[in-house]
């Protein structure tokens, strides 16, 4: 990673329009050690200048005043720029910011914060503050208790539950800790007034306790503080070794656990936040988490429902003795049948009926047996008879932990791991049958709000990485979960202001349903990180007419493809490994055959070189 | 006396609302259509695009029901457009009715919707399916061109021109005031029904002669009334125009200024206006007083507040005296005094009426002008069988309904038996109140929605019904009207009871409109919800029954009875 790394925050925060932050952000990333010394010495000179409005003219790393405003019909935005002006009248800084654009390391940094707010309807937020309020009423609210504030609640009193928004915005500051700087206000319909002396008197408070003062250079040159997040930032990070493996998992909390499929969706994918901190797990974009999984009790006590052992029969696993029903839950698999499992087996328990499957010359019968059968109908099917339970766990397989992509980069949200995960549920021998994890967090569900966690660890996967250079382009190809490392590599480039260009294709059956993490590309597009995305969606088209896949767009804009690579585009591919990633190295063979005038041994060993180069690189899965 | 002109044409753009820059930049309503359109990662079209599509009949809408959901699962809302059709006066022959009904199960959520200005509304149609929809709807010789946006809107005139020569007369008027008032720019052409501009045209050239590059200042209302039928609340739009009839033929009509329905809940300076009589035109006037009504508008008209912009606020700052001075100085001539005219009713007149031609016409009563087939009903289908079997015209009427046209006196039993057969014949059992009742789209795709309407009023009225049948009020016709917020679109203010939304569960009740449509209602509870509601009314019903006059409908008696003032003015309503 390059060292000219500047903090996310510090641009989130930056009093410049997104344009010239992206300008000054590729500039400076460009500027050696030396340069930005130079820099650094000549804007702290010219900051004397500036004395005029020295609050709004340098704001020092996070600004003495947050405003937070929820506007529904736009007046808690008008009085959040009269609370503004009368900051600026006393000299005082400050950031004002829609509460829809408030984010927790705004809250985490900020110092004073005015809440304006209105309610909605009976009792709701207005929509744009929905995120906020949401974030603070939940786990993952930050503690506040270096935070003074104040609310200015508007309503209409005609309604039951007046200025109610405001209220509960008051009491949950409170609530995290947050000191009261001055007693709400609540307004009626005919705010003005009221909303003004609230105003004054809050305006006359911060300055009581925050008398200004002429700015220090050294203290407040903004090319200052980016340097010192530059120096925080570049921190020894995949070199820490961490303790935590797959024998020896870390119990992460899971913070949120979110369906990012729409009702109506014939898929229910997840979206998995993982807190990591105290773990001292530092993850680079690219890497895997591997979740240690459990068995569902149910399933076990179904299970052990038809064995003819006892559930605390002693068997040994790895040297040490427990319980048949603990082995059952957290060391082996009890899912789908394979083909070895069942010939140990019929081996051990001698039934002719699976003997001669497995003798078979024409596997077809047995792989429509193994198809859809748990270790469960085995069991039912085929008794064990003159079998033990010690010799019954030795056939059975270990219970392997799952690997999910990461979705998330540590510049973006420290000490944070987000999954993407596809829940597998089906219907097979009249039961509902579930995928391990998705059993698993299905079980999350059940236990409602206690403290959730999830046994992790850490895999790396070092073939898997951002390019070396923020300025090299990336063309990006995630169908279904596999855009999950997609999602972490934007958001670090994010972080880290990267300027390369970044083209996102992705693919899955229903637009309506199916469009992962839609937003967030949306914003990522609109403040111009994300410099293409094309999307395929599978199902959307006429009954009739043939299906469109992500292959497809990659040759519908194959010229511009081809072109992007000439340029020193990385190509990442990831997702499905059946289907999907052969047909997509296909396509990428096909364009650089035509678009490049090639043979096709030429293409080949075109493509061939992008691998040699770590210009291609694929997870697949 | 001359007012300053403040905020109006005359004014810069920069001093003007930033819809009037939006429109002066767009390039006669292309903005960035094309682009939004071809866009895949979205199912919206940008913000700016979503104000220029609403002149093509096309608004921008998402299911409110689930954007909290989707929010969470980090989807974007379910945008969805509504297309409104422009259909002047109502009428559309049955080969019409067909292909727009095939739309809605093509492309749109599977029901049609009857307006309250006379046309069609498709809801949930797909962007990637938005042009294909349009095109169909053009392939039947109708088009979506002003349906929505600052223009001259559908003109509506009373129900079925086949009916009489008047009629007749009224609805050829309305169809060309529509033609005459059409803005012209070939962005629609271009843009949605994909064909490119014909060769010679100048693409520079100005494209809007009569609207200019900012078109008006808000939408422009046009409404025909028949007398005694008043079945179009012609005192309701920014224009009324009342048929004047001599010898079966219209000779010439008085002219109505500065009508219209929305407000804002609590801004005393929003209120829903009455018309004032201006004077009366000759027939052959018509067209021209329409236009030189709409370019007073266009230059005087209130461009920085857009609640304040409608034509009623222009009338009532500057006068209606100030209107005829203003329209004679650009006529050459003076309206002339208006002639004496009397409407005896606002609703339809359901069931079977004989045309002077001698043929039948059945005005079919549809709640809430929803046709769609449900578990009670085969609404649908049964409109599709009737369409095919009597090829000829339905007519659309401004109260949600529809009229089935020019059925021969033998074919009577064979229609009233498909009606039968569908379960859709006018019910003997439905009270006065549910006939002339209309609620609005409100929830889920509306935006402007507060609370409930198309989807909860036939209950409240199931449990009003109960009481009225209790009072002997069964087939007493009182006159219904919900919305869902205080935008007016099923005319509320002109309704003996009113309910406008408030919140969820909550309404503003309103009482004491006239049963002819020429006095506005006035507030009697504010927020209130179903229980409150319905004790209200209850005692009011019962009240009714034993102590009403001969003839005099519910709103005259609560106004007598002292439950509710009589409304003077609109610049009252709020205060």
């Amino acid at each position: 990673m390059s060292a000219v790394v500047t903090h996310a925050s510090v641009w989130a925060n930056a009093p410049f329009d997104p344009a010239l932050a992206e300008e000054l952000r590729s500039l400076i990333a460009r500027l050696d050690a030396t340069q930005r010394l130079w820099l650094n010495g000549y804007i702290a000179g010219s900051i004397d200048a500036l004395v005029q409005a020295p609050a709004a003219a340098a704001p020092s790393g996070p600004p003495l005043v947050t405003i937070l405003y929820g506007s529904h019909s736009g007046n808690c935005e008008q009085l959040a720029k009269q609370i503004g002006n009368a900051l600026t009248q006393r000299g005082l800084g400050f950031l004002t910011l829609d509460m829809l654009d408030c984010r927790k390391t705004h809250l985490q940094e900020a110092r004073n914060v005015l809440v304006v707010v209105s309610t909605h309807g009976e009792g709701d937020p207005p929509e744009r503050a929905l995120p906020l309020h949401e974030l603070l009423h939940s786990r993952k609210a930050p503690k506040l208790d270096h935070l003074k504030f104040s609310v200015l609640a508007l309503g209409d009193s005609t309604y039951e539950r007046y200025c109610e928004t405001g209220r509960q915005f008051d009491a949950r500051l409170e609530a995290l800790g947050a000191q009261r700087l001055h007693a709400r206000t609540e307004c009626d319909v005919d705010f003005h007034e009221p909303a003004q002396q609230w105003i004054d008197a809050v305006a006359e408070e911060l300055l009581r306790a925050n008398p200004v003062q002429a700015p220090s250079p050294q203290a407040s040159s903004p090319v200052s503080s980016l340097l010192h997040f530059a120096a925080a930032a570049n921190r020894p990070a995949a070199s820490v070794a961490n303790a935590y493996t797959r024998k020896n998992p870390f119990e992460a909390t899971v913070m949120s656990n979110q369906r990012l499929t729409a009702p109506g969706s014939t898929k229910d994918v997840r979206h998995i936040e993982l807190s990591l901190e105290g773990s001292n797990i530092h993850y680079e974009p690219g890497d895997a988490i591997g979740v240690v999984p459990k068995n569902q009790e149910s399933d076990v006590g179904a299970l052990l429902g038809v064995l003819p052992f006892g559930a605390e029969h002693p068997v040994t696993v790895g040297g040490a003795e427990v319980s048949l029903r603990q082995a059952l839950l957290d060391h082996f698999d009890i899912g789908l049948l394979t083909q070895p499992l069942v010939e140990r087996y019929a081996a051990a328990v001698n039934t002719p009926l699976l003997t001669q499957l497995l003798a078979a010359e024409d596997s077809t019968a047995l792989q429509r047996y193994l198809n859809g059968r748990h270790l469960l109908d085995l069991i039912q099917e085929h008794p064990p008879e003159n079998l033990d339970a010690a010799t019954f766990a030795q056939l059975l397989r270990p219970l392997a932990p799952r690997l999910y992509s990461i979705a998330s980069s540590l510049r973006a949200t420290p000490d944070e791991a987000h999954l993407t995960v596809s829940l597998v549920r089906y219907q097979s021998l009249g039961r509902e049958r579930r995928g391990v994890v998705s059993g698993w967090l299905a079980d999350l569900e059940d236990q409602g709000e206690h403290d959730l966690h999830a046994p992790v660890y850490l895999q790396r996967n070092p073939a898997f990485r951002l390019p070396a250079s923020n300025d090299t382009p990336m063309i990006m190809i995630g169908p279904g979960t596999g855009v999950a490392p997609f999602r972490a590599f934007l958001a670090d480039r994010e972080a880290s202001g990267a300027s390369g260009q970044n083209w996102l294709f992705f693919g899955d059956r229903s637009f309506h349903s199916d469009f992962l993490y839609q937003t967030e590309w949306l914003d990522w597009r609109k403040r111009g990180l994300l410099h293409r995305i094309d999307v395929a969606f599978s199902r959307d088209g006429a009954p009739a007419a043939p299906k469109t896949y992500v292959q497809h767009r990659m040759h519908e804009h194959g010229r511009e493809l081809f072109e992007w690579l000439q340029n020193g585009a990385h190509l990442y591919l990831c997702g499905d490994a059946q289907s999907m990633a052969p047909d997509v190295d296909q396509a990428l063979h096909r364009i650089v055959e035509r678009h490049g005038s090639l043979s096709s041994d030429e293409a080949a060993e075109y493509v061939l070189d992008l691998q040699r180069q770590r210009r291609y690189q694929k997870d697949v899965y | 006396m001359d007012m300053p002109r403040r905020f109006d044409l005359s004014r810069p753009l920069s001093e003007l609302h930033p819809n009037e820059q939006l429109k002066f930049d767009s390039r006669y309503l292309r903005g960035t259509l094309q682009e939004g359109l071809a866009d895949a990662i979205t199912g919206a079209i940008s913000d700016d695009d979503t104000q220029l599509t609403k002149f093509f009949g096309i608004y921008q809408q998402d299911d409110r029901e689930v954007r909290d959901e989707r929010r969470r699962a980090r989807l974007e809302p379910l945008y969805q457009f509504m297309v409104r059709v422009r259909l002047p006066g109502g009428l559309c022959t049955t080969d019409q009715w067909l292909a727009l009904d095939a739309l809605a199960r093509d492309s749109a959520n599977g029901s049609l919707r009857l307006t309250t200005r006379q046309t069609f509304q498709f809801h949930g149609v797909l962007k990637r399916n938005l042009r294909r929809h349009v095109q169909g709807i053009y392939a039947t010789g109708l088009d979506t061109i002003a349906a929505c946006g600052d223009d001259n809107r559908n003109v509506i005139c009373t129900a079925n021109p086949l009916f009489s020569t008047a009629h007749r007369e009224a609805g050829e008027t309305a169809r060309r005031l529509g033609a005459h008032l059409l803005p012209r720019t070939g962005a629609y052409r271009e843009i949605l029904l994909e064909q490119p501009a014909a060769d010679g045209i100048d693409p520079a050239a100005e494209e809007e002669p009569l609207y200019g590059r900012t078109y008006l200042p808000r939408k422009f209302k046009i409404a025909i009334a028949v007398p005694p039928q008043n079945d179009i609340d012609v005192y309701a739009h920014d224009l009324g125009l009342i048929a004047i009839v001599q010898d079966e033929r219209i000779v010439g009509y008085n002219v109505l200024a500065g009508g219209g329905m929305g407000m804002t809940h609590k801004i005393a300076a929003t209120f829903p206006r009455l018309g004032d009589i201006a004077g009366f035109c000759a027939a052959e006037d018509v067209i021209e007083v329409a236009e030189h009504t709409m370019c007073i508008q266009r230059d005087y008209g209130d461009r920085h507040d857009r609640s304040h912009a409608r034509f009623k606020y222009t009338i009532e700052d500057r006068g209606v005296e100030w209107f005829r001075e203003e329209l004679a100085r650009r006529m050459g001539k003076p309206l002339s005094e208006a002639r004496p005219f009397h409407l005896d009713s606002s609703g339809d007149h359901y069931g079977w009426q004989q045309g002077s031609d001698g043929r039948w016409h059945y005005t079919l009563f549809i709640e809430n002008g929803r046709v769609a087939d449900t578990d009670q009903h085969t609404l649908m289908s049964g409109l599709r069988e009737i369409a095919r079997t009597f090829p000829g015209a339905f007519a659309l009427t401004t109260n949600q309904n529809l009229t089935i046209t020019g059925i021969t006196g033998s074919e009577r039993a064979r229609l009233e038996s498909l009606l039968r057969q569908h379960r859709i014949a006018n019910d003997d059992h439905h009270t006065g109140l549910r006939r002339q009742s209309m609620a609005c789209v409100a929830f889920p795709t509306c935006g402007l929605a507060m609370a409930e309407s198309e989807r909860y009023l036939p209950a409240l009225i199931d449990k009003l019904d109960a009481s009225l049948r209790q009072a002997g009020l069964a087939q007493q016709p009182i006159s219904i009207r919900m919305t869902g917020c205080p935008n007016g679109c099923a005319r509320p203010y002109l309704a003996e009871i009113a309910l406008v939304g408030k919140a969820p569960g909550k309404y503003n009740l309103y009482l004491g409109a006239s049963a002819n449509g020429d006095r506005l209602n006035a507030l009697h509870r504010e927020n209130i919800g179903e229980q409150q509601i319905l004790e209200t009314l209850q005692p009011l019903f019962q009240r009714y029954a034993a102590e009403r006059q001969p003839n005099e409908g519910f709103g005259d008696f609560v106004i007598r009875a002292g439950v509710v003032p009589a409304m003077p003015a609109g610049r009252d309503f709020q205060r």
